[in-house]
Order: structure tokens, then sequence, then C-alpha cells
């Protein structure tokens, strides 16, 4: 083998996307968890995480700079290197999403939740599960997983529809539940946002494998708050 | 012998079942090939899987090699190479070629170029044909006030350029490069590279490269060549596509493994 320490580069930055991913997946996990407990400090913590996260997104970023320069990669390795440039920067945006609602968490202040958060923690739970097999299935380059795993944004989709539905009943029944529904529709909608970009990450990894561009989920498709468009 | 009048035109060479041997060595097994006009396309591959053999193959150049022969059919515009009645020194005069090692003639830059065209019988006026064969090599700005000097005197890079003008100056068809700026630094080769890129409006060329990025950023088409087949190997070309294909996502795993550079 004569690509020793270019392999050996190679494991290393996967290494290092898997934990921006892990980082990313616990960020959203308890951005939900410290909002479902309304504490605020918990959410300043996961804010102060996201700094943490977009600097490990940059490390990689000029990780994956120096290998191209310096490998000039071609075919597999160039598809490799070209996505991964693309999987750090939807892991940072997902980390955004988890910033976010910790915000809504401090922006709440001393309102309390509308309604006790059921279907919410469920999707955060949904989409960080996608996300860690989703960048498993990168990780072993594995095709058949990373097209299976897009078929579930429904299932996110499903829950989001349902807390659209059910906070649009609020609204209807007091209008003084407004803001408070909103900020939990925000919420609803981040998380959504996160199994979306999931599925981007597994068309990634099944370009890097068979050099297809194709979009494994078509997310237009999805239902908008229950209706079709 | 027979001409393929069916060849579509924009084909320029079209190779049919081609084996070149060395004497009863069997170098090279069926490539069937076709270089497009005004194209330049890539010979990629290991050291020793005959691509050199093979571009010699367009233009007769093996026969200057004893016991050389082939079978099969090299097929230019329409017309077997190799056919009785085809005299190679005019293939060649059609189909030029450009050496690893620039090799100018020991006289002077003008002579380099004047020498070459009356040999082939050039009668209109010399002074024209050196200056236009200078500026399409991109020479001309850097020699026109040394004209007399000897071609040796040249840096490598111009060297090289001085031969492409050679080349050029008879009004070849092809222009087959073997390894043109191996022996090159960076700079002349990105001239070279350049150069490659103003001829191709003129003419059509084949090069063959071991430098992979040379192959990325100067070819259309790329063919893939290796040793192939049981016990006696010969070169073959495995895969031959468009070269941004053979780049990103080539379909023989041997392509792959080439050009990331698991071997050869």
């Amino acid at each position: 083998m004569v690509r020793k320490a270019f392999e050996a580069e190679l494991q290393e930055l996967k290494d290092n996307i898997l934990m921006l991913g892990s980082m990313v997946e616990h960020a959203i996990v308890n951005s939900v968890e410290t909002l479902k407990k309304r504490d605020i400090k918990g959410a300043e913590q996961i804010i102060a995480a996201d700094k943490e996260i977009n600097k490990k997104r940059f490390d990689i970023e000029a990780q994956l700079m120096v290998l191209i320069a310096t490998q000039q990669p071609m075919a597999h390795d160039l598809r490799l290197l070209a996505s991964s440039m693309e999987i750090i920067s939807e892991l940072e945006r997902m980390g955004d999403y988890a910033k976010g609602i910790a915000n809504i968490n401090i922006r709440m202040g001393d309102e309390p939740l509308l309604k006790p958060l059921i279907d919410i923690p469920r999707m955060a739970q949904k989409g960080a599960d996608m996300l860690h097999r989703a960048l498993t299935a990168f990780v072993n380059e594995d095709v058949e997983t990373a097209k299976a795993i897009p078929i579930e944004d429904d299932e996110v989709d499903a829950l989001y529809n349902q807390i659209y539905r059910e906070l649009m009943v609020f609204i209807i029944e007091d209008p003084k539940n407004i803001e408070r529904a909103n900020w939990l529709l925000w919420v609803s909608h981040n998380l959504e946002r996160v199994a979306d970009r999931v599925t981007n990450i597994c068309e990634r990894t099944v370009f890097i494998v068979t050099g297809e561009m194709t979009e494994v989920k078509n997310s237009d498709d999805e239902f908008w708050h229950g209706q079709k468009k | 012998m027979m001409t393929n009048n069916n060849s579509e035109p924009k084909y320029v060479i079209e190779t049919q079942d081609l084996e070149i041997y060395y004497g009863d060595f069997k170098a090279v097994t069926n490539v069937n090939m076709k270089i497009e006009h005004n194209k330049i396309t890539a010979i990629i591959g290991p050291s020793g899987c005959g691509k050199s053999t093979l571009l010699r193959a367009f233009n007769r150049m093996n026969e200057l090699y004893a016991g050389t022969s082939i079978k099969g059919n090299v097929i230019f515009n329409g017309q077997d190479i190799y056919a009785k009645e085809v005299d190679p020194v005019e293939v060649r005069y059609r189909i030029g070629m450009v050496f690893q090692k620039p090799n100018p003639f020991p006289k002077s830059i003008y002579e380099n170029i004047a020498w070459t065209a009356r040999i082939h019988g050039y009668k209109g006026n010399m002074d024209e044909l050196v200056e236009s064969s200078l500026q399409q090599a991109a020479l001309w700005d850097e020699v026109k006030d040394k004209l007399h000097q000897s071609g040796l005197s040249l840096s490598g890079g111009q060297q090289q350029r001085l031969c492409i003008a050679r080349a050029i100056s008879i009004k070849p068809e092809v222009i087959l490069m073997d390894e043109p700026a191996s022996a090159l630094d960076p700079i002349a080769t990105l001239k070279i590279e350049e150069l490659m890129q103003e001829l191709k409006k003129n003419y059509t060329i084949t090069i063959v490269t071991h430098n992979m990025q040379q192959a990325a950023r100067a070819s259309d088409y790329t063919a893939m060549m290796m040793l192939s087949g049981e016990g006696e190997r010969s070169g073959t070309v495995i895969e031959f596509d468009e070269t941004k294909k053979i780049f990103t996502r080539p379909s023989d795993k041997r392509t792959e493994d080439y050009v990331t550079g698991r071997f050869g």
C-alpha cells in the first residue's frame, strides 16, 4: 500500500467528522431537554457549546484544505473530501438549530410552556438518532443504510404536522396563546430541518460510494403544515 | 487495404483491434480507440503498459525500431496508415510528434524550422513561416531578437516549444506528444499545457503523460492503459472516457486505484 500516510489522514478526518456529529447530536437532544425543564442555565451552556461546534467545523475545514492541496485527490478520494466539506457545513447548521432552540428557551423567560412537551422531544430523539446512523453510514460508506434513513424523515414530518395542528387549535381557542404557540412552532420547525439535513448527509454518502449525485428523497414532496402545497 | 468510409468524420484517428508486437512479444493488445478532432486525448497508465508504444503506432514511429509489427488497423481520416501504398514518411508528416526530451536540431532557431520546412518541400515565404510557427508555439516574443542563435542555447521549456513550432511548421493534422513536459519545471510545464489549449483549435493532440494532474488539467478525453491477460501480459486500454469522468468517477476499479495512487 503506497498510501499509508494518506489513509491515516483520511481516517483521522472521518474521526473528526464523527466527533463533530456527536457534539451536534448532544446539542439537539439537550436543547429540547433543557427547554422541557425550562433550564435557562442549560440553555446558556448549549449556546456556549455551539461556539465549540463552529470551531470544530473550521478545524476540519482547514484539515480538508490541506488534504486537497497536498494530496490532489482523484475519484473516490475527491468525492470523499468534497462531500466532507458539505457534510461539516450541514452539521454546523444543525448545531445552529439547537442553539436557536436554546435561544427560544431563554427568550421565554418566566413564561410557562404552553403545553407539556411530548412530540417535540420525540422529534429531537428521532432526528438525533437519524443523524447518528447517517454518520455511521458515512464512515462505513454503507450505501444501503444511507438510502434507507431519509425515508424516516416522513415520521419527523408527521410529528411536525401534528404539532402544528395542535398549536393552531391553541391559537384559535385564545389569541393570547399566539406568542407561546409560536415559540414551540419555531422549535419544532428547527427539529424538522435537522432531519432534512440528515437526508443531505445520506445523499453525500451515496455520492461518495457510487459517484451518483441524486436526491434520495425529495423533501419538497412533504406535506406543508398538513396540507399539500 | 481497407479504408473505412463509415467512420464518423469527427474522429481523426481510429484504431481497430490494434495489436503491437516487438518480435514475438505482444506489447499492446486489443485497442479500439477513437481520437476526436480538435480535442486533447491523454493516455495514462503505469510504467511499461504500452502507452508510448501505442502512441508511436499512431504515426508508424514504431517501425524505426527493428522487429516491430502490428495487427489490426489504424485509420487516419478514413485511410489505413499501414496500407501497402502508404508512405510512412508521409504519415509522420501529417501526424507529428514531440518527445519527452526536447530535441532541437543543432542549428539556429530559425533553421530548426526553415530546414524542416525545406525538407518537406516548402516553397513559400520562409520568414513568414518561421514567425507564424514560433507565434503558434508561443515562443516568438522570447526569441524574435535571437533567431540565429543555436536552438540548443534556449532553456528546456523553450526548446520544447521550439520542437512544437518545428512540428507545426509542416502543418500536421495531429500532434502526438510523449511526456512533453516531464523534463520541464512547473512554469515551463504550464506554458506547454496552455499552448496545448491554443493548439487544439487547429490541431488534434494526443499526449502520453505520467502526470495525473496534467492529464486532468489539460485533456478532454483520457485513455487508461494497463497490463492485462493471463501469462504473457500485454497492455491494453481498460477505460476510455471524458477526462472529467475518469478523474471524478471512473467506471473501472483499476482506473480508480491508479488515479488515486493505489498502484502504478
